[in-house]
């Protein structure tokens, strides 16, 4: 059910979205749903930004995979537990571009040797980094390679993208390899939810969702470009049209596949402010991730501490003195 | 609000580029398409021929190439010569008729590099 449900739901958005894009429903589905879209994502994203902003994180939470800075001597871990705020951006950006703390993933699992009975091994595991990141990155090439429709002219990058995204030159439209292995990344993704009863137990309809829903962009994408084709040039006067705030003087006479994928893609932006999908924002607020580990150096103070008077050691003795002299106990100061 | 000073900048920088396409270009027109200079009509509807050119001619290079079979047979029974330079471009015209819708949706056929528009030519001797 926790798999079904989200399956189901996928298809039936999909579904609707093609035949209603049959019966007319072009305005709603065309015009409408993306700029509803558009604002749910752009309030909702910035809401949960600045949510997450006002959380205070007054102390340093020191990672233990690397050596943070100390005496001289002891040698320090740059990379895994900076102490300086270019260390912090570096560690951010690998994290960010290739997924770093990933690659320390491991698989945890019984080995049975004959000689000493089953062990508790946890081993190595370097799939959901890699799928992750081919997944990833073909989801960032594919984005950008669509602002061919989102501007006029095309942009610089787009043609250079399409040359090395198309570099085999087979098929007609050229076969584009990001479509391949964001096919590839997210049928792994979805694969390992299943295969490892301990992730497949801790798997929710919301894990299954986004991976439905991107699956079934990508499908009616590749499905628009070299099977059940749409008139792209209409495709783009559509786009660009929204994009100029006057929607509907183009035809909107374009493919239901057209409308179902430009559908899902709506409902993937407005639930993305309210999902898990907003680790996209939420990386950078990783607090084992964007802050300095300088413990040892700089003394952080909470500060919503209550102030109180403190009276030290030192002051009580400079008032007592006398009489702790002349009681015989022993003092700091003479 | 905390980190005020990172968070703001770059929630704004991320925001500007998402909306760039909103606010940075003025009202496009689609192209229009210039009309052949001479033909009554292409060889298959225009409909079919703006989803499917790329693959007939992919299909005439292959025939043509492979097999030596230049004779095509439209679905209304007339024959046509497998060319792209000599029959297609004998009616409509490279810069004005492909290049525009393909400009305009950045699609870079590599017909190209091999042929040319016969119209366009110099004829210098």
């Amino acid at each position: 059910m926790r798999i079904l449900l989200p399956f189901v739901t996928t298809l039936v958005l999909g579904a609707a979205a093609y035949f209603f894009a049959q019966a007319g429903a072009q305005w709603f589905l065309g015009v409408l749903l993306p700029y509803l879209a558009f604002v749910v994502f752009v309030v909702g994203f910035s809401a949960k930004i600045l949510s997450w902003a006002k959380v205070p994180v007054p102390f340093r939470i020191q990672t233990t995979c690397g050596q943070a800075k100390s005496l001289d001597w002891i040698k320090a871990n740059e990379l895994e537990s900076p102490h300086t705020k270019l260390g912090v951006v570096v560690r951010m950006a690998l994290e960010v571009l290739v997924f770093r703390s990933l690659f320390r993933n491991t698989w945890t699992t019984l080995k049975r040797d004959e000689k000493n009975g089953p062990r508790l091994v946890h081993e190595s595991d370097k799939s959901l980094w890699l799928f992750g990141l081919l997944f990833h990155w073909s989801f960032l090439l594919i984005f950008v390679r669509h602002y061919r429709f989102f501007l006029e002219p095309v942009p610089f990058f787009v043609p250079i993208l399409e040359r090395f995204d198309g570099l085999f030159q087979i098929t007609l439209p050229t076969f584009y390899l990001t479509d391949l292995l964001i096919l590839l990344g997210i049928t792994a993704l979805f694969l390992r939810r299943l295969v490892d009863p301990k992730v497949k137990a801790i798997s929710l309809p919301a894990d299954f969702f986004p991976l439905f829903l991107i699956g079934a962009i990508a499908c009616t994408g590749i499905a628009m470009r070299y099977v059940h084709k749409v008139d792209i040039t209409k495709v783009k006067a559509h786009i660009q049209g929204l994009m100029a705030f006057n929607p509907g003087a183009t035809d909107l006479e374009i493919g239901a596949i057209f409308y179902a994928h430009l559908a899902l893609v709506s409902v993937l932006a407005m639930y993305f402010p309210f999902s898990k999908l907003m680790h996209m924002g939420g990386v950078f607020f990783s607090p084992t991730r964007n802050q300095t580990n300088d413990s040892r150096e700089v003394r952080h103070l909470n500060p919503w501490n209550p102030k109180m008077k403190i009276r030290t050691y030192a002051e009580y003795e400079d008032e007592f003195r006398t009489k702790m002299k002349s009681a015989g106990l022993p003092l700091d100061q003479e | 609000m905390y980190n005020a000073k990172i968070i703001l900048p770059v929630l704004l920088v991320f925001l500007g580029l998402l909306t760039y396409p909103l606010w940075s270009q003025k009202a496009s027109a689609p192209p229009v398409l210039a009309t052949p200079l001479k033909g009554e009509h292409c060889i298959e509807s225009k409909d079919w021929m703006r989803a499917n050119h790329m693959q007939l001619l992919e299909q005439w290079r292959h025939s043509v190439v492979r097999d030596q079979n230049r004779d095509h047979v439209a679905t209304d029974g007339q024959h046509y010569n497998k060319s792209l330079s000599n029959t297609c471009l004998d009616c409509h015209q490279k810069e004005q008729f492909c290049d525009s819708c393909h400009t305009y949706a950045s699609v870079h056929p590599y017909c190209w590099e091999c042929h040319f528009d016969p119209k366009e030519v110099n004829h210098v001797h």
